[in-house]
């Protein structure tokens, strides 16, 4: 397996010769910064152009075929087309706070974005509480939300953002939970660990059985709901509250909030991969040596997108096939139904564990 | 139908007249028409009454001389749909009605000057185009009759100043085009609904006393535009029992057959927008892509998609096309097929049963007194199919069921679309095989005139009762011609069937009543 | 360095087009003044990604909103060209196209809806009632045009037009955005309704 520490260490030591050690890190800094930026870009435009396929041919049509081969720049055009569209300024409303909050979102996403462990050894941010840290992070979007309903001065949008409010916060309960139970099993916070031991003993999907793949199905609906997407698309939920909480946003405001919400997808999925389906751990099975070493000559990088793309894809197809929620039926659903099984499932897992039950 | 024998009531006499008509089993009020018969005639108003278990009708009439400031007293407590229609007759006539609750315009805006439908008001002189928004006003009055013979005024408050009122419309991707609802909001659950119409009045009803009999045919089309067939259907037999002409057995069967295609095409929709509504967006496009075939269907026989002009005064614009029975042949078995997909994909699912049960329930009764009828009125129970109960066309001899469910909430509303079409298949296939020879179309006079008179013809549209309501005078244009509107009525159920649920139900509710706001306004 | 500009159309022809001298005299207009090749490229690539990426509002008021529906769905998929994404909220709308009558309570509604777009907004005027009143015309509650109080890039007249009209409608809005210019002297001017 490729490690990717051996590039950053040639990186590292070829800065620290030529220049002082602050310079090296600021630099480096420049650059880590400069990478995540660029990948948030180009998977936000990979995933809206697939969402817009995927949709099109559950729904017997073509989707976007005119722009460019297959309508495969389609959303280039649009981010350009964003780019130069007016933002307007609008009298009556809390200018601070309507002018910061996208950028709280984007922000929040960004930073969870960045906890993604890419490969063996890429991981940007990776320290031993990174779950906790992960969980802090992601949390400050719901901020960004509340303030973009509170200061547009506008019911609707008041409206979407408590929705929201009241729906993240209470699904961050179930994911907190489902994380739990995987901390449990792997006996670390640390995401590259947590790999690591992945691709040592096996995906931990397999490892913990069945409240594993329990704690996975709750996961997902937890995580569809906390990235406000269909069935769970309460806050916008277009023909009830027009556009929920960023109905008065234009322009590049407005994108910043569309792009966040496909990141939040993306960011979604790989968490799912990272803790549930082995991160950059390739497939082992057990005994074939063989297939193993096949295995493991395809790139961690590649496992880790190509899993997450595949949960990605799980979670268009609920999206595009399923009615939507009410707000009275999305919090019994979590309070009465998603958290008490995700508690069963921690002390299951944990008697799993103490009993040497897990594979 | 002819109204020779239309009986007048005097003013002071109306409301006990109309109570033991009432207490008689006549709970259905299906028109009230604001009528303005001139100088000597004065203004006035025309009941139809139909009793729900003997289907038997009565006509009323009474009338005021009194122009400047006309009073008649109010049915809106004997019947609630009262309520709406006086305020219709109020906006278009200035009629008064005395302790009527809510004596506020309705399709207007609040400062429109005069009264549009009075034959001698000349609205557009007197209202330029306004670009000013609209003044919209939380308090309304009330007429009362004192017990010595006088009127005073008496204001309701309508919304208190500190209550949460979210505007609903006009713009708005759930209210099925521009009608704007005014919606207390406690939390997320609703205290009151408030309709303001009239975003999209074209004026139809004032148009047609201008038009010749032929022209006003191509308004009907855009009333109710899913129930475009339907309505000109209504307009064309009534016209024509009018002038006494027989029309072929061929049309009286091609009539049928595209009335209840058009039917399909309406309940396709209905499911789609409503899936739409709910957020499940592939359900909307299945329904559209199955739309489609019947709209090759119409287009091959009459030209058009949407808008489709065929009906015309005795028979139809042109013969059927040669392919019209195969195409309509392979479309039956096509259709029975993908209501199971509907059902499976959209039907069973837990979430669209959890939000459509038990939500917007509507008694028999309430429905009754609402006018609600159609798949609404049905699903609460009312017998209320026209096809059954007035037989037209070829109604008469063709095996149906008219279905009906009890449960009267959204999701019996939505099950009796569904069902309706495989019915409306039923139909159609004892049909297809057996249109008769002869005229597509009978010979009529270049220009008509329909004899002096009253008429009244009413046809099951693809969302209730649509009638027309035509006095002649013997001209080549009618005197009036009103429509009864088969949406108004379920526009006026909201606020009883939404109160108490949240605003989310007000798109399930709102979408399964299944209303089209252009049939509303008018 | 003058460079004219000419709107190319996927796959069809320039030629196919109708009404090219009154497009030929609004590219006249705005190119009157010229740019060098450095700004023309740049707003090149502007136009393209407006062109692009019109999104519509969902706004439609009678019989023309439903085909409007037909246009979205299966078999006519306007997403093919990249304008599926219709929005709810006009601040985030590109183009509004007014499918159905307008009446008079309704015309401040649509100035209003009109108003609250951020620019570069773009109007389509669906349906003979939207064009003119259409049959509706004659009645004392109608707008007669919306080009009498909003701006009007594109006529798609029809009653309702079909589905294939609204995407030649489309089309043609496409070839006036290609057009435009961001950058130099001729920006898009705000036109003033027509006055009669």
């Amino acid at each position: 397996m490729f490690d990717f520490t051996t590039v950053t260490q040639w990186i590292d030591n070829l800065l620290t010769s030529a220049m002082p050690t602050w310079a090296a890190t600021l630099i480096e800094c420049v650059l880590v910064a400069l990478a995540v930026i660029t990948l948030y870009a180009v998977f936000a435009i990979i995933l809206i152009y697939m969402e817009r396929k995927i949709c099109a041919f559950f729904q017997c049509r073509l989707g976007p075929m005119r722009v460019g081969k297959w309508g495969s720049i389609q959303v280039v055009s649009d981010v350009l087309k964003m780019l130069t569209k007016e933002i307007i300024d609008m009298k009556n409303v809390d200018r601070l706070l309507h002018k910061m909050a996208p950028f709280l979102v984007i922000v929040a996403s960004m930073l969870t974005f960045s906890c993604l462990p890419w490969n063996k050894g890429a991981g940007i941010i990776d320290f031993n509480v990174g779950i906790f840290f992960f969980l802090a992070a992601g949390s400050l979007g719901v901020v960004g939300i509340l303030l973009a309903g509170w200061s547009s001065n506008n019911k609707y949008a008041l409206i979407g953002a408590m929705r929201s409010g009241a729906q993240i916060i209470s699904y961050e309960v179930s994911i907190g939970l489902t994380m739990l139970t995987m901390i449990i099993l792997t006996g670390t916070m640390s995401f590259s660990e947590i790999c690591q031991q992945q691709a040592d003993y096996g995906w931990n999907i397999f490892r913990g059985h069945i409240p594993a793949v329990m704690a996975f199905i709750v996961y997902l609906i937890a995580g569809n709901a906390e990235c406000n997407r269909g069935p769970f698309d309460m806050p916008e939920a277009e023909s009830e509250l027009t556009a929920g909480y960023h109905v008065e946003y234009s322009g590049m405001h407005f994108g910043f909030y569309y792009l966040a919400e496909y990141l939040n997808l993306f960011i979604c999925a790989g968490m799912a991969s990272t803790i549930f389906l082995g991160g950059w751990a390739p497939l082992h099975i057990y005994g074939l040596e063989a297939f193993n070493n096949i295995m493991d000559y395809i790139p961690g990088v590649v496992w880790m997108v190509g899993k997450t793309f595949f949960v990605v894809f799980l979670l268009m197809w609920i999206r595009w096939t399923f009615p939507r929620l009410r707000i009275d039926q999305l919090l019994s659903l979590e309070w009465k139904y998603l958290m008490p099984i995700s508690l069963v499932i921690l002390v299951m897992m944990a008697l799993c564990v103490s009993l040497g039950l897990t594979l | 139908m002819t109204l020779d024998n239309i009986k007048t009531l005097e003013p002071a006499k109306l409301r006990t007249e109309m109570e033991s008509l009432k207490k008689a089993g006549f709970d259905y009020l299906v028109n009230l028409v604001g009528m303005d018969w001139g100088e000597e005639g004065g203004l006035g108003v025309v009941y139809e009454l139909e009793n729900t278990e003997t289907h038997a009708t009565t006509w009323l009439k009474t009338s005021t001389a009194d122009r400047e400031n006309p009073m008649l007293p109010t049915v809106s407590d004997i019947w609630q749909i009262a309520n709406i229609y006086e305020r219709e007759v109020f906006d278009f006539y200035g009629i008064k009605f005395v302790d009527h609750p809510d004596m506020r315009r309705i399709f207007l805006r609040e400062d429109w000057v005069g009264y549009p439908m009075r034959k001698d008001d000349k609205p557009e002189e007197q209202n330029p185009l306004n670009m000013t928004n609209e003044p919209l006003a939380d308090t309304t009055t009330q007429y009362i009759l004192n017990p010595d013979g006088t009127i005073s005024t008496k204001q309701n408050t309508i919304f208190t100043e500190d209550e949460y009122v979210v505007n609903i419309g006009p713009q708005h991707p759930s209210t099925h085009g521009v009608l704007h609802f005014r919606v207390s909001l406690d939390g997320e659950i609703i205290k009151k609904i408030d309709p303001v119409l009239g975003y999209i009045h074209r004026g139809v009803e004032k148009l047609n006393e201008s038009y010749t009999y032929p022209q006003t045919l191509a308004l009907t089309d855009r009333l109710d535009y899913l129930g475009a067939m339907q309505s000109r259907h209504a307009l064309c037999m009534c016209i024509e029992k009018a002038m006494g002409i027989e029309v072929s057995e061929r049309v009286q069967v091609v009539r049928t057959i595209l009335d209840e295609l058009q039917r399909i095409d309406s309940h396709i929709l209905f499911f789609s927008c409503l899936c739409q509504d709910m957020g499940a967006t592939t359900a909307f496009l299945y329904g559209f892509r199955d739309r489609e075939k019947i709209l090759d269907i119409f287009e091959e026989t009459c030209g058009g998609r949407l808008i489709i002009n065929y009906n015309t005064i005795g028979g139809l614009m042109a013969d059927i096309h040669p392919n019209f029975q195969k195409r309509v042949k392979e479309f039956i078995p096509y259709m029975r097929k993908n209501i199971k997909e509907y059902h499976a994909i959209f039907t069973g699912n837990v979430i669209f049963q959890n939000r459509s049960k038990g939500v917007g329930i509507l008694s028999k009764e309430q429905c009754i007194s609402l006018g609600c009828t159609g798949g609404t009125g049905r699903a609460s129970g009312w017998a209320n199919d026209v096809r059954k109960n007035h037989p037209y066309a070829a109604y008469d001899k063709v095996e149906f069921n008219q279905v009906l469910r009890t449960e009267g909430d959204s999701f019996a509303r939505y099950m009796i679309r569904l069902d309706e079409i495989l019915e409306s298949l039923n139909i159609i296939e004892q049909l297809i095989d057996n249109i008769p020879e002869g005229n597509y179309k009978e010979k009529t006079k270049p220009i008509i005139k329909v004899p002096e008179g009253t008429y009244y013809q009413a046809v099951e549209a693809s969302r209730g009762e649509f009638g027309v309501f035509l006095e002649s005078h013997g001209d080549k244009s009618p005197y009036r011609l009103h429509y009864r509107s088969t949406g108004l009525p379920l526009v006026a159920a909201m606020d009883t069937a939404c109160k108490g649920f949240k605003i989310a139900d007000l798109v399930t509710i709102g979408g399964t009543l299944d209303y089209v706001v252009p049939d509303v306004d008018r | 360095m003058e460079v004219k500009k000419r709107a190319k159309i996927k796959s069809i022809p320039y030629e196919d087009f109708k009404d090219n001298e009154t497009y030929e005299k609004l590219v006249e207009e705005l190119n009157a003044n010229g740019a060098n090749v450095v700004v023309t490229a740049l707003d090149n690539l502007i136009d393209w990604g407006r062109s692009n990426s019109l999104w519509p509002l969902t706004f439609a008021t009678s019989c023309c909103g439903i085909e409007f529906m037909a246009v979205c769905a299966a078999r006519y998929d306007i997403a093919r060209f990249g304008f599926e994404v219709t929005r709810n909220s006009p601040r985030q709308a590109d183009v509004i196209l007014v499918s159905g009558t307008i009446t008079t309570k309704m015309a401040p509604v649509l100035k209003r809806l009109y108003d609250q777009m951020a620019d570069p907004k773009y109007v389509v005027a669906i349906g003979g009632c939207s064009i003119s009143g259409g049959p509706f015309t004659k009645s004392y509650h109608v707008l007669k045009g919306v080009d009498k109080i909003i701006p009007v890039d594109v006529y798609v007249p029809g009653c309702p037009p079909r589905p294939e009209s609204f995407l030649y409608g489309m089309m043609q809005l496409q070839r006036k955005v290609k057009v435009e210019q961001f950058f130099g002297t001729t920006n898009r001017k705000q036109k003033q309704p027509k006055q009669d």
